[in-house]
């Protein structure tokens, strides 16, 4: 039988059909390679991925608890120091938005001051998926989320907007920090191997979709995620050494209700104009802030 | 060479010659000085270790997770509160089965908030699947922590252990100590090999998740484990015996209480000052002993057991309750003894000691003297109410 592809990722997991964590996953491992170590917070990518007694990992894995991949990756980066491996391996931490940017986050914080040489990859979902979909502090403005209802008399869905990880990393000093979308595969590839090539704390946040929490069909993923960074909701940058190196451009600007309209989970406001407007001035401020229009000379 | 010097510092030296290659803590009273004393070490150049400088005692526990999975020899050390906040990742290293050493300096636990000893915090890991020795004296420190290694590395154990010393009494006091020579140590404990490890040459899942069809059995396999470290840890303390000379660690010590007809049971440092209380009564003429247990978890029922039957009159004296209950040492005294053969007619418990109040010979004499009295199963000694 001849071999496809290989990967350090194998099928034959229990993900949902159409989960952009898997894909996302599947890419930076395969893109780190055979000399990486990883630590995975709890949440859907390690429930189905490592269910005893199979696993989907052709690299070293562990997985202890939902919030501290941070602090276990800085221990797994001492002992390689120890051992004087740590030029040769890759230590990835990784976990979803929940993992990192609400319960975990002291941890992150903690190995970013410290300076571990480590690359931190954040599945941003956008909410607990593996609990059953409550919202985070990642999860966006006016998502219909199970503890973010629309309920009788309040129905607004979740009334903050995405804490700014990108840059609470900026703001710890540390060489890298990006964003991706499962949307753009090669993108994330390229970023991933940027990262791994600097010594230091790295983090990559990459937007995925979850077909079952957004509400869209399976087959969807690629679009919906590439909807949100052609809409400017979810903008693709790149922060080197405390500067904005990099950022995608958009060529088209497509309206944020483009994207709204396909899932689910906004369904409530898609004939609101107000809430709309609302967050079609999120992508406004985002594409001003980040300069994602070409400016013609 | 015999020293004099404090407890935590013994702890340091101790922890030295067994070789870790990762130590990582968070500053708490009482422990602060054993990871200060390490960090010192470390900057001397007289210990080559990797000291990383965390930002909470949950993260410690996760740093020291993370490099024993990696298969490199490793060191916590906390109190309390810290001790409370690395409670979920203390589970977790024992159902991973990775054979951590920590030092727990022994303190009360808040509210309301007291810096002073007492043994409540190690008390609320006593289910976690660590091993738990409690020291008497600072010798008896040094020599379980060297031993600590050596049981938790045993194949046929592979579980943390944790060492329990009582905070302040024991950390911050000095005493005349030997610490072992390293080429004694290097004999005794052979370098840290593990198998099931983080390693690019051979990839291995670890910490996988597990459902109903695969739980209870790694749960049993742990429970087996705590039964073969019942074997292996007199084991461990004879070798102990052989290379170092001294007889400390295995699982309990009796005190005169082979003739006894009222013995304490009692863990930590109040057994010294419960062991002068005995010569005392015994120049008096009364039978009294105690029974020191070095081995909380896990339990040695049976050479328990077989200390006590016996022995009429009985009581635990310990530094935590079970709120709502009595002792954890009593409850577990109780269900050992309970319905067996001999010539045990009570169980008595008490508590003492509690927030660091001062435990007194006088308090001890009273708590020989009540035993002769009515069984009582939670009596807090010294109560000042009203
Ligand atoms: C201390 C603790 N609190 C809560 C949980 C329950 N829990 C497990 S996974 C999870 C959600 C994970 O969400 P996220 O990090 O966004 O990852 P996702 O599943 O969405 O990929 C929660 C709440 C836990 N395992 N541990
Ligand atoms: S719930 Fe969402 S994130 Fe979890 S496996 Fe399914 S699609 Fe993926
Ligand atoms: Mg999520």
């Amino acid at each position: 039988m001849a071999e496809a592809f290989k990967t350090l990722f194998s099928p034959g997991h229990t993900a949902c059909a159409g989960c952009g964590q898997a894909i996302a996953a599947r890419l930076v491992v395969d893109t780190a390679g055979a000399n990486t170590i990883i630590a995975n917070n709890t949440g859907c990518l390690e429930v189905f991925s490592a269910k005893y007694p199979e696993t989907a990992w052709g690299v070293p894995w562990i997985h202890s608890l939902f919030e501290n991949a941070a602090a276990v990756a800085s221990g797994i980066e001492a002992a390689l120091k120890y051992l004087g491996l740590k030029d040769k391996i890759n230590i990835i931490a990784q976990a979803g938005d929940g993992g990192t940017a609400d319960i975990g986050l002291q941890a992150l914080s903690g190995m970013w001051e410290r300076g571990h040489d480590i690359l931190y990859v954040c599945y941003d979902n956008e909410a607990y998926m593996n609990t059953g979909v409550q919202r985070s502090g990642l999860t966006p403005f006016e998502a219909n989320t199970s503890t973010s209802p629309i309920g009788k008399i309040l129905a607004t869905g979740n009334l903050r907007p995405k804490k700014p990880m990108p840059e609470i990393a900026f703001a710890h000093g540390i060489p890298y920090v990006a964003t991706a979308s499962v949307g753009y595969p090669q993108d994330i590839q390229r970023k991933v191997k940027k990262a791994l090539a600097i010594k230091g704390p790295k983090y990559i946040q990459i937007h995925v979709s979850c077909p079952l929490g957004w509400r869209h069909a399976p087959n969807l993923t690629l679009d919906v995620s590439k909807l949100a960074v052609e809409t400017g909701l979810y903008p693709l940058i790149e922060y080197e050494n405390g500067k904005l190196t990099q950022v995608r451009k958009l060529t088209k600007v497509k309206p944020v209700e483009e994207y709204l309209k396909s899932q689910g989970r906004f369904k409530h406001i898609l004939n609101s104009p107000d809430a709309i407007k609302l967050i079609q001035a999120i992508a406004d401020s985002n594409i001003e802030k980040y300069g994602l229009i070409e400016k013609k000379a | 060479m015999k020293q004099f010097i404090e407890g935590s510092k013994a702890v340091a030296l101790a922890v030295k010659l067994a070789r870790p290659g990762v130590i990582s803590a968070y500053p708490i009273t009482p422990q602060t000085h054993i990871v200060e004393e390490l960090a010192q070490l470390i900057a001397d150049g007289e210990m080559k270790a990797e000291f990383v400088n965390v930002e909470s005692e949950h993260s410690a526990a996760s740093v020291v997770l993370g490099s024993t999975a990696t298969g490199v020899r490793s060191f916590t050390a906390t109190s309390s509160q810290g001790f409370l906040l690395m409670i979920e990742v203390l589970f977790n290293i024992a159902g991973m089965r990775l054979p951590l050493v920590m030092t727990c300096a022994n303190r009360a636990i808040s509210a309301p908030l007291n810096i002073w000893n007492d043994q409540q915090d190690s008390m609320t890991a006593r289910d976690s699947g660590w091993i738990q020795l409690y020291a008497e004296n600072n010798q008896e420190v040094v020599d379980l922590h060297i031993q600590a290694y050596k049981i938790a590395e045993n194949k046929e154990i592979m579980l943390p252990v944790m060492v329990c010393m009582d905070g302040f009494i024991l950390t911050h006091g000095a005493e005349v100590v030997d610490i072992p020579d390293q080429t004694l140590v290097d004999k005794f404990l052979p370098a840290f090999e593990l198998s099931d490890k983080l390693d690019i040459n051979n990839p291995k899942t670890l910490g996988a998740f597990a459902d109903p069809d695969h739980y209870t059995e790694a749960r049993y396999a742990m429970q087996v484990a705590n039964d073969n470290a019942l074997k292996i840890i007199p084991q461990v303390a004879d070798e102990f015996k052989k290379i170092f000379g001294r007889v400390s660690g295995g699982l309990i010590e009796g005190y005169r209480i082979e003739d006894a007809e009222q013995v304490i049971v009692a863990m930590g440092s109040v057994v010294g000052t419960i062991k002068d209380v005995v010569d005392e009564l015994r120049a008096e003429g009364k039978k009294a002993g105690v029974l020191k247990i070095v081995t909380y978890r896990p339990f040695p029922a049976e050479v328990v057991y077989r200390a006590l039957k016996d022995i009429p009159q009985i009581a635990v004296l310990e530094k935590a309750v079970s709120l709502g209950a009595s002792g954890p040492l009593h409850i577990d005294l109780k269900s050992v003894l309970c319905g067996r053969e001999g010539k045990i007619s009570r169980v008595s418990g008490f508590v003492i000691g509690l927030g660091g109040r001062d435990i007194t010979k006088n308090s001890i004499r009273e708590v020989f003297d009540s035993l002769s009295k009515e069984e009582v199963s939670c009596k807090f000694v010294g109560l000042k109410l009203g």
